[in-house]
This record gives structure tokens, C-alpha cells and sequence, in this order.
């Protein structure tokens, strides 16, 4: 048994557990300050200097309140919940290569936690099994409120997930692995003469726009954000839950923005790769490289809220017209434009 | 038609470029993107205040003449103005030796508006023909209780010492 090797995985699990519930604490900071600024506001900006101590006072207020289950609700169920959402939210950043692979003390350090060959596998199962967390918690509640909002998440992922998986399988083909070190790493080649930039956002342009779409809607964030949507909902399938229950929900989601940010810069943005990278000595490539990819992770949580602030909630019916009429049929025909531009060229 | 604002509301077909939806959507991302930039309307409350309108029109005051004596004569005009009936009175004969206190030989032994009902319209200080009642610019603070809101002769007669500042108001209802 290597010891080492558990060691440097156990470190690498730790900061990046860490990492990711730091960054979605901070997610909630720049949510209320993006929106502010969107909407020519200023945004918290009292709890310490521009605010920057806000996530905590919020998260201080969340842990004081008034832990309440309801009496008609599925007790267990209605704490599990929240649990799964925050378990799957959070299992999903094991497959993802956060850089190339570091040198230390003479070993080599890979910066993923487990380079699964089917890691694209893996992470469309643990969103399928994010539905549960949500539907889970929505039926527990035994509200009507929350019992709409959970059968509203369950079908809007459950219908998305199909074209997002469709859309995926065009890079499966494209790179012939389904391991996300592998779609990462074929992304470094050069395009039209430059290095770095064979990012699949050029190849795949149409089989982005559906992931991307879809992305939101497995998110549940605006303009797909029906299962929540205070205005018809009040809080949709988190409608019963106080203290951090709700803590625990919201969080997820803002997990789940993370990560699928992650995964749009991994699969489409070329991942740690950026014109350039080859040029840096040894450990400066694999670092800069983990600094590029949290940029572009950066700017698409930011455009996950500026979409947000721009357009207004679909309709039930417009979404299943989307996913199932638009979103699908267009992912086929890109599979196969995908797979007859490989036979013939 | 009885006006000619009704819009006639059309059923078109979407055309391609709109079912699409993309380019409406960059066109929102841009103009949402570019409000970043702007000025923020925020006003930080407690550090800085809004500046007033010069018609403001905000809680009472009784004003006294240069030598100290209440002008009111309980006439009644306010309180007969008034829309809302928010100024009650009792009048009352002024005494020998009060002659420093009340200009008149009437004068409103209890003077009192209620500032729940008051609708600060500023009609009471129209009808007073002895320029006794004047709305001022400063606010009606919150209170906890309903009857804190009746104001009494104690709230608002100026005291002598620190007299309230209302020529500005003076000036607007002459020329009005």
C-alpha cells in the first residue's frame, strides 16, 4: 500500500472540498452584488468592507434559526432531503482535472482526485441522482406548494438531462474516451496555428449551446428556475425547510453552478489548456494552468447570473417544448453531423 | 374606441431568427451587461440623505410671535379645513398675567393633531388667519403606541429657545 499516494489524494480531497464550499459561499456574495450592479444597485456592502463578511453573517442567521419539521411530514425522508442534495452536489468534483500534474518531492502529483475511465458516466449519474434530494425533500414536506415544485424539478431534469447526455456523446466520439483527463488533455493540441486553443467549443459549437442550455436547467437557475419560482411557488419544493435544511438546498445549488461550470470549462473551454501553457517550466504549467481554469470556471458562474438578470422565467410548457422538441431532435442531428463528419474527413 | 391608447393585440407567427431565440437573448445579455457601468441610483441611507423637495410638507408646528406669544386664537378654520379631521381644540380666555403668553385674548388650551389621520394636504395653515400653524420640513417619528401619534400643545408649540425656521414655507404660500 502506498501510503503517500493516500496522503496527497486525502490533501487533494480536503482543499478541494474546502475550495468548493468557500467558493459557493462566495457565489452567494457575488450572486447579490452581480445582481446589484446588473440593476444599477450597490449591493451588501455593510458587513465589513464592500460587504465582504455578507455569506457569513448570512450563514450565522441560517444556523439561528428555528430548526422546524412539520407534524405531517415523512420525517426521515424530509431530513434526508437536503442531505442528498448536498451529497451529489458536492461527489461530482472527484472526476474533474483541476491541472496537469504537479512535482513534489520527487513524485508526481496528478491534480484529480480519481482519473475514472468513465468519469463522463459518473457525472450524469450523480446529476440523475440529484433529482432525488430535491424530489425527495418536495414530497416529504407533504405541502402542495412543495409537492409542485419537486414534480416541476424532477420532470424539467429528467427531460434535459436526455438532450445534455445526447450532446455530450458527440464529444465522446469526438475524443474516443469517456475519462474527462483524456476530453482535457486532447484539448492542448493547436488550432488554426495555436497552441492550446483546440478547445471543443470551436468543434462543437452547437452540441455548447445545448449543454449550456441544458446546464441551466439541471441547475435549476433562471430562466429554468420553475421549481423555485417564489412567485408562483412561494419557495417550491424548499418551501417547508428552515435553518440550515435550507441551508443545505440553497447551498446545492450553488455547488451545483460550481461544478457545472467546472464541467463547461473542462469539456468545451479546453479545460486547464490556454494558449501558452507549453512555454512554462514544470510545476508553473500545472499551476497556471488550475489558475486558468478557476478564471473560466469564474466567468461562467458569472454568466449562470447574468443570465439570470436578463431573462425572464419560461413557461411549464415552453420548457417541455424546449427540451423535448427543440433541445433533443437538435442534439441527434449534431450526433449525426458529428459522427459523419469523422467517416468522411 | 374611447381612447385612442388600446393596442390591438397581434398573433404573428414567430419568424425563424425569433423561434431561435439566441439573438434576443445576446441583445438582453448586452444591454443587462452594460448597465454594470452605470451609476448606481442607491442612496446610503443613514450616512446620506436624499435631499428634500422645497414643498415638503412635514410635521406641524404652533409658532409664536416675536415676543414669545402663541399667535393661535382657536378659531377653529384649521380644524374645520382640515379634510382628514385630525385637529381637535378646546379654546380657552386668556387670564391677567397671561398677556406674555398668548398674543390674543383667545387662546387653545389643548391644541391637538392627530398625526395617523393627517394627510400633511396643508390646509390648515391656508385657512389660519393668524399665521399660527405652518407644516415644516421635519419628519413625524415612529412611534410604538397609537396614541403617541396625538400630538399635544407640547409637541408642537415652538419653544421660545429654539425657534423653527419657516420662512422659507412662509414665502411659497404667499406667492402661491
Amino acid at each position: 500500500m502506498d501510503w503517500f499516494f493516500i496522503l496527497e489524494k486525502a490533501i487533494l480531497i480536503i482543499i478541494l472540498f474546502s475550495l468548493t464550499l468557500f467558493i459557493a459561499m462566495y457565489e452567494t456574495y457575488m450572486e447579490r452584488k452581480v445582481a446589484a450592479f446588473l440593476q444599477d444597485r450597490v449591493g451588501p456592502d455593510r458587513a465589513g468592507p464592500f460587504g465582504i463578511l455578507q455569506p457569513l453573517a448570512d450563514g450565522g442567521k441560517m444556523f439561528f434559526k428555528e430548526d422546524f419539521i412539520p407534524n405531517s411530514s415523512e420525517k426521515w425522508l424530509f431530513i434526508l432531503g437536503p442531505g442528498i442534495a448536498m451529497f451529489t452536489a458536492l461527489m461530482t468534483s472527484a472526476v474533474i482535472p483541476w491541472g496537469t500534474e504537479l512535482h513534489l518531492f520527487g513524485r508526481t502529483i496528478s491534480l484529480q482526485v480519481a482519473d475514472v475511465n468513465i468519469g463522463v458516466l459518473y457525472i450524469m449519474g450523480f446529476v440523475s441522482i440529484g433529482v432525488y434530494g430535491i424530489m425527495i425533500g418536495g414530497w416529504s414536506s407533504n405541502n402542495k406548494y412543495s409537492l409542485m415544485g419537486a414534480i416541476r424539478a424532477s420532470s424539467q431534469m429528467i427531460s434535459y438531462e436526455l438532450a445534455m447526455g445526447l450532446s455530450l456523446i458527440a464529444i465522446v466520439m469526438m475524443s474516443g474516451s469517456l475519462s474527462l483527463k483524456d476530453i482535457a488533455a486532447q484539448q492542448s493540441g493547436s488550432l488554426m496555428g495555436i497552441e492550446g486553443f483546440h478547445w471543443n467549443v470551436f468543434l462543437q459549437p452547437l452540441g455548447f449551446l445545448i449543454f449550456l442550455t441544458c446546464a441551466f436547467a439541471e441547475t435549476n437557475r433562471a430562466p429554468f428556475d420553475l421549481p423555485e419560482c417564489e412567485s408562483e411557488l412561494i419557495g417550491g419544493y424548499h418551501t417547508e425547510y428552515t435553518s440550515m435544511k435550507l441551508g443545505f438546498f440553497l447551498f446545492a445549488e450553488y455547488v451545483n453552478m460550481f461544478i457545472s461550470s467546472t464541467l463547461i470549462a473542462t469539456i468545451y473551454f479546453g479545460g486547464y489548456n490556454f494558449p501558452g501553457l507549453h512555454y512554462l517550466p514544470g510545476n508553473w504549467q500545472a499551476l497556471a494552468g488550475t489558475a486558468v481554469l478557476f478564471l473560466k470556471i469564474l466567468f461562467f458562474i458569472f454568466f449562470y447570473m447574468w443570465v439570470r438578470w436578463t431573462l425572464p422565467r419560461f413557461r411549464y410548457d415552453q420548457l417541455m417544448h424546449l427540451g423535448w422538441k427543440v433541445l433533443i431532435p437538435l442534439a441527434v442531428l449534431n450526433m449525426l453531423l458529428t459522427g459523419a463528419w469523422m467517416t468522411w474527413f | 374606441m374611447l381612447t385612442n391608447r388600446s393596442v390591438v393585440v397581434s398573433k404573428k407567427e414567430m419568424t425563424l431568427m425569433e423561434k431561435i431565440y439566441l439573438p434576443a437573448i445576446v441583445k438582453g445579455l448586452w444591454i443587462t451587461f452594460w448597465h454594470m457601468f452605470k451609476k448606481p441610483a442607491t442612496v446610503r441611507y443613514p450616512e446620506q440623505q436624499r435631499e428634500w423637495s422645497p414643498v415638503y410638507r412635514g410635521l406641524h408646528v404652533l409658532k409664536k410671535d416675536e415676543e414669545g406669544r402663541e399667535n393661535c386664537t382657536a378659531c377653529g378654520l384649521c380644524a374645520v379645513a382640515c379634510p382628514a379631521e385630525a385637529i381637535t381644540m378646546t379654546a380657552a380666555e386668556r387670564k391677567m398675567g397671561e398677556e406674555h403668553l398668548y398674543k390674543e385674548e383667545k387662546y387653545a388650551s389643548v391644541y391637538e393633531i392627530n398625526m395617523l389621520r393627517c394627510i400633511f394636504c396643508g390646509l390648515c395653515e391656508e385657512a389660519c388667519p393668524k399665521e399660527a400653524i405652518f407644516l415644516t420640513d421635519r419628519m413625524v417619528p415612529t412611534e410604538y403606541q397609537r396614541e403617541s401619534f396625538i400630538y399635544g400643545k407640547d409637541k408642537l408649540v415652538e419653544p421660545t429657545d429654539n425657534r423653527v425656521d419657516i420662512t422659507k414655507r412662509q414665502k411659497q404660500l404667499t406667492e402661491a
